[in-house]
């Protein structure tokens, strides 16, 4: 190949929860710096598949690179390492710990890698204000709206500045307005730091947010056209 | 007349323009201006709309001169005849009223040429046919779509700008869903139409 390789890399990537097939064999390539949104209805293998990508869950079968190498087969240390160093994850809900302050709680994932105090708390206070909650450093989640919430996610999954965002229904829980201005942030964010963004969402207004959208159904990438967008930027 | 008459001339005054017409009218209700500044200001109130052209506005001017909604207010010592300013009458004042008052019928009957599409690819075609128009349609909504997602959120957007693209959005994603949902439906459909 003369290209250089994507970023994330899935190959017949099949993964199923005992009996029930998730993932039916789904190749898929996302270049760096890249915002994909993958979409599709309910059940159709979007949290699999990103789960997958991000090296949580292990395929029964194909194989996830990133950058190169062959992700799926490390040991679950060594994609532990992975995510903690390169990736960021952001769900819909429920990952900022209720006892912490939002300023401790971005600070987090820098003190699990080491960071001393004060550069941990300098770099959250600076997260914070990014994605326009700095006022609330001092604040905890349960005092805070849910778009305030998410909005400390957000800064929490990029304090650690990865490569990739994880990102699944971010928004799914806020209402329209409060869902935009967290994707606003989010998306400025990821094109200044370009890092590579997966959003996994069942909103086409959502997937209006990124470069291109990878469309499932089944527990397969529909290539049949239904891909809605067209390729990179 | 009696206030009734009135209303009844108003109504049949109204219902005779498009609703660009009285936005026209609510602009001059703003202040007197001539045609030249009143083209730059709808397109600039409404800058996703389609641009009014000058003929139309001078001819919507001339229209709601006619009707007595506007009338001449001067001219600029420096111009020509489009030079003429128009200020809202009384009469304008009470057409624009009852047009702000009066609820828009939610579409009683579906017309739409997505739909036109579908139905007349099943009659003369196969399913097939049908999935590829449904398919290249959704693409291109879905395109629309994320041009007008970047426009809301480039860097100075105005607020004119990201309602207008709002509303475009919420259109576009139901005309998607409707999409989706036809694409689930084809095959069924396919055969009621040839039973
Ligand atoms: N932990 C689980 N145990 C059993 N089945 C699961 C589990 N997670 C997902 N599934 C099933 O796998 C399929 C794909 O689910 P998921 O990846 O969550 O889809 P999506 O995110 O698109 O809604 C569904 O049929 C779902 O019910
Ligand atoms: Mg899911």
């Amino acid at each position: 190949m003369t290209e250089p390789p994507a970023q994330l890399q899935a190959r017949g990537v099949v993964r199923s929860y005992g009996a029930t097939p998730a993932l039916r064999g789904v190749t898929l390539d996302v270049a760096e710096g890249e915002i994909v949104a993958v979409t599709g209805p309910s059940g159709c293998g979007k949290s699999t598949l990103l789960h997958c990508l991000a090296g949580i869950l292990r395929p029964d079968a194909g194989e996830i690179g990133y950058r190169g190498q062959r992700i799926d087969t490390w040991s679950e240390a060594a994609r532990s390492r992975l995510r903690r160093t390169e990736f960021g994850v952001l769900f819909q809900f429920g990952q900022l710990v209720a006892e912490l302050t939002a300023a401790e709680n971005v600070a987090l994932p820098l003190l699990l890698a080491g960071t001393g105090r004060r550069a941990a708390r300098t770099a959250a206070l600076s997260w914070l204000d990014r994605l326009g909650v700095a006022d609330l450093a001092d604040t905890r989640p349960g005092e805070m709206s849910g778009g305030q919430q998410q909005r400390c996610a957000t800064a929490r999954a990029l304090v650690t500045e990865p490569r990739v965002l994880f990102a699944d229904e971010p928004t799914g829980a806020l209402d329209t307005l409060t869902g935009e201005q967290v994707l606003g942030h989010l998306v400025r964010v990821a094109r200044e730091q370009r890092t590579t963004v997966v959003l996994v969402t069942h909103d086409a207004r959502v997937a209006g947010y990124a470069d291109r959208e990878i469309a499932m159904r089944d527990g397969t990438v529909d290539h049949s056209g239904l891909g809605l967008v067209g390729g990179p930027r | 007349m009696t206030p009734e008459r009135v209303d009844t001339a108003i109504h049949s005054v109204n219902s005779g323009l498009v609703s660009s017409s009285h936005v026209l009218l609510g602009l001059l209700a703003v202040g007197a201006m001539h045609g030249y500044d009143l083209k730059r200001a709808y397109d600039n109130r409404l800058p996703q709309a389609k641009p009014l052209g000058y003929g139309q506005v001078y001819a919507t001017l001339g229209r709601l001169s006619r009707d007595g909604l506007v009338t001449p207010a001067g001219q600029d010592r420096d111009a020509g005849p489009d030079r003429t300013s128009y200020a809202i009458t009384p009469a304008g004042r009470a057409a624009l009223d009852e047009w702000l008052a009066a609820v828009e019928p939610p579409a009683p009957h579906v017309a739409s040429t997505l739909l036109n599409k579908v139905m007349v690819a099943l009659l003369v075609a196969d399913v097939d046919r049908a999935r590829r128009y449904l398919t290249a349609q959704r693409r291109a909504h879905t395109d629309r779509l994320r041009e007008l997602t970047a426009l809301k959120i480039a860097p100075g957007a105005r607020l004119d700008d990201v309602i207008a693209a709002d509303y475009a959005i919420a259109h576009l994603d139901a005309d998607l869903r409707w999409l989706q949902t036809t694409l689930d439906r084809v095959a069924d459909w396919h055969r009621e139409v040839r039973a």
